[in-house]
């Protein structure tokens, strides 16, 4: 079984994102960059099923620019076999990437592609469900658990009522949620060694992909700040100010 | 053109954050027509009917249209969308799985979790986790939308009477299927659209301190949430999960237990209109968006909070 798995270099979850004065964005320049978190936990699924004898290859694949290739290499180091990077620049929309992905599942005929369920930038959520669609793949959303069982995965997923598992045939698409493994940390010794991996590079138009944006950014703005509170000294105070202040209870 | 408006329900019921997304259909146009996807699910169609922002009620009915399968909804959506300019539904888990695979076949860039409609084609939407707010505008002929239920009010369930058009179901899709579904039963509010939110976090230490904050949550007749940490820890369990990556919460009061306040999960409550944090080290980033901070130990204050409580002659409900 060969296994596709799609990561994403996004703003580190913890830098506190900064919008940019003009209104174009939030800055990134001199800020840290890292993997998308769930991306992580979709890797370290496709390595815990090779590690099971139940993969025989991991493909590491991003669309981005030229610096993407570090989320690659990350993803190497930490088991995946090979990597493709899909060179853009610019904004690519989550169709786009799913019409690129298509591109490259048609070439390599995975029976599996893991991603997260969500970018933290974009926070769009819609990569995998769209991918599916233009497979005309099962897709299984938001899991928390995966079982293989030969040609059908069980998939547990988090939904807002709780937890709901599906079997869907091989191939398909698994898009993951932080609760799905504790993913691991790349040993020295192996990010020596992905250094030497391959890591293949397309352009979009190698791929035959328009990647044009449709949904213009007109502008970017601050949240709305909160306005200052206060620190009560009791717990008595608290109630009476939610009481008589606040009149919430 | 008119909006078309993907129904969320349980075959019995219209779930709460589809009159949201009435609401936010109604904004992009006048002619809001409903579609309803389910199996035996005609008290559905009846109540949707009834509701005065809708205009019409499309209903299909299958077997294999019980479980919500988004391979199996989505089709029917495409073939449905030719007389749409707009594709709506909430930016829940049933959205947020349904909603991508319709644009994707229809060949259009999603719009997700938008909070504010400015025109038919401009909307708002946070980016980063909430910490910037983006205006964007589509120029796809169609528009697929979903939208964050919390920023739209509910609408009207009575006052009208749309007629009720029965249309045909789609394929089955045979290469998923749904297994069980475990729903956890609550008395309490829901979370998404509870007035008051009560959430626990790592400080609560484990599954069985969260007795301190059911016991207020009860009192206040208030929802139980979450911080991540509290349910990747197993305190308790994920429909409880408040934050970038679980639910948003808007509630009239919003009290954090124990929680430090990661942006992520900031991301899922800093809209609330009045926040209180209780935890005991004075500088968790939390108190930074909290109207009333308590700096104190929670396994003292929260038993003090249910007393005081218990002292007030009245609580609003």
């Amino acid at each position: 079984m060969k296994i596709l798995v799609a990561v994403k270099r996004v703003i580190d979850y913890n830098v506190q994102v900064r919008v940019k004065e003009d209104g174009t964005g939030v800055v990134t320049d001199n800020v840290k960059m890292s993997s998308n978190p769930p991306d992580d936990n979709a890797i370290e699924e496709a390595v815990k099923i090779k590690e099971a004898g139940k993969a025989t290859e991991i493909i590491a694949i991003t669309v981005g620019e030229e610096k993407s290739q570090e989320t690659v290499r990350k993803a190497l180091a930490v088991g995946a076999d090979r990597g493709i990077l899909i060179k853009t620049e610019g904004t690519v929309e989550p169709l786009a990437v799913a019409k690129a992905l298509q591109k490259i599942v048609d070439k390599e005929k995975p029976d599996l592609v893991f991603m997260g369920k969500q970018a933290i930038d974009d926070d769009c959520n819609q990569t995998g469900q769209m991918l599916s669609a233009l497979l005309n793949w099962p897709q299984a959303t938001f899991a928390s658990k995966i079982e293989i069982k030969d040609k059908i995965l069980e998939v547990t997923r988090e939904i807002d009522e709780g937890l709901e598992t599906i079997e869907v045939n091989l191939p398909a698409i698994v898009t993951c949620d932080l609760r799905l493994n504790e993913p691991r940390y790349a040993s020295l010794p192996n990010i020596m060694k992905a250094k030497k991996k391959p890591i293949e590079i397309f352009t979009a138009a190698d791929l035959g992909v328009d990647i044009t944006p449709r949904v213009q950014q007109i502008k970017v703005e601050e949240p709305p700040k909160r306005k200052a509170g206060i620190k009560v000294a009791s717990v008595a105070e608290l109630v009476s100010k939610l009481k008589n202040e606040a009149k919430v209870i | 053109m008119s909006v078309l408006l993907i129904a969320e329900h349980n075959n019995k019921e219209v779930k709460p954050f589809t009159l949201n997304a009435i609401t936010a259909a109604s904004q992009m146009d006048g002619d809001v027509h409903v579609l309803l996807i389910g199996n035996n699910c005609g008290d559905v169609a009846k109540a949707l009917s009834k509701m005065s922002a809708v205009k019409k009620v499309l209903h299909a009915e299958a077997a294999h249209y019980e479980n919500y399968l988004a391979e199996n909804f989505a089709p029917l959506v495409v073939k449905v969308s030719e007389n749409y300019s707009h594709i709506v539904s909430s930016a829940n888990t049933f959205g947020k799985n349904l909603m991508p695979r319709i644009a994707a076949h229809l060949d259009i860039s999603q719009v997700s979790d938008i909070t504010k409609v400015i025109s038919a084609d401009t909307f708002i939407r946070p980016i980063y986790a909430g910490n910037a707010f983006a205006t964007v505008k589509s120029i796809d002929t169609k528009k697929c939308i979903t939208i964050r239920p919390t920023s739209f009010e509910p609408c009207e369930t009575s006052g009208g009477s749309a007629p009720i058009e029965k249309i045909e179901a789609t394929e089955e899709f045979t290469l998923s299927k749904f297994i069980k579904r475990e729903e956890v039963k609550s008395d309490r509010p829901e979370l998404g659209t509870a007035r008051i939110v009560i959430s626990g976090g790592r400080g609560m230490q484990n599954g069985e301190n969260f007795k301190l904050i059911a016991d207020i949550a009860d009192k206040l007749n208030a929802a139980i949430g979450a911080s991540r940490a509290a349910v990747d820890a197993g305190y308790i369990s994920n429909e409880h999960q408040v934050g970038q990556t679980g639910k948003v919460v808007v509630p009239d009061l919003y009290i954090a237990v124990g929680i430090s306040g990661a942006i992520q999960h900031l991301a899922g409550m800093k809209e609330s209109k009045i926040i209180v944090a209780i935890n005991k080290d004075g500088e968790a980033p939390i108190f930074s968006v909290a109207d009333y901070g308590l700096e104190a130990d929670l396994f003292e204050a929260l038993p003090q909070f249910l007393e005081e409580l218990n002292k007030l002659n009245s609580i609003q409900k």
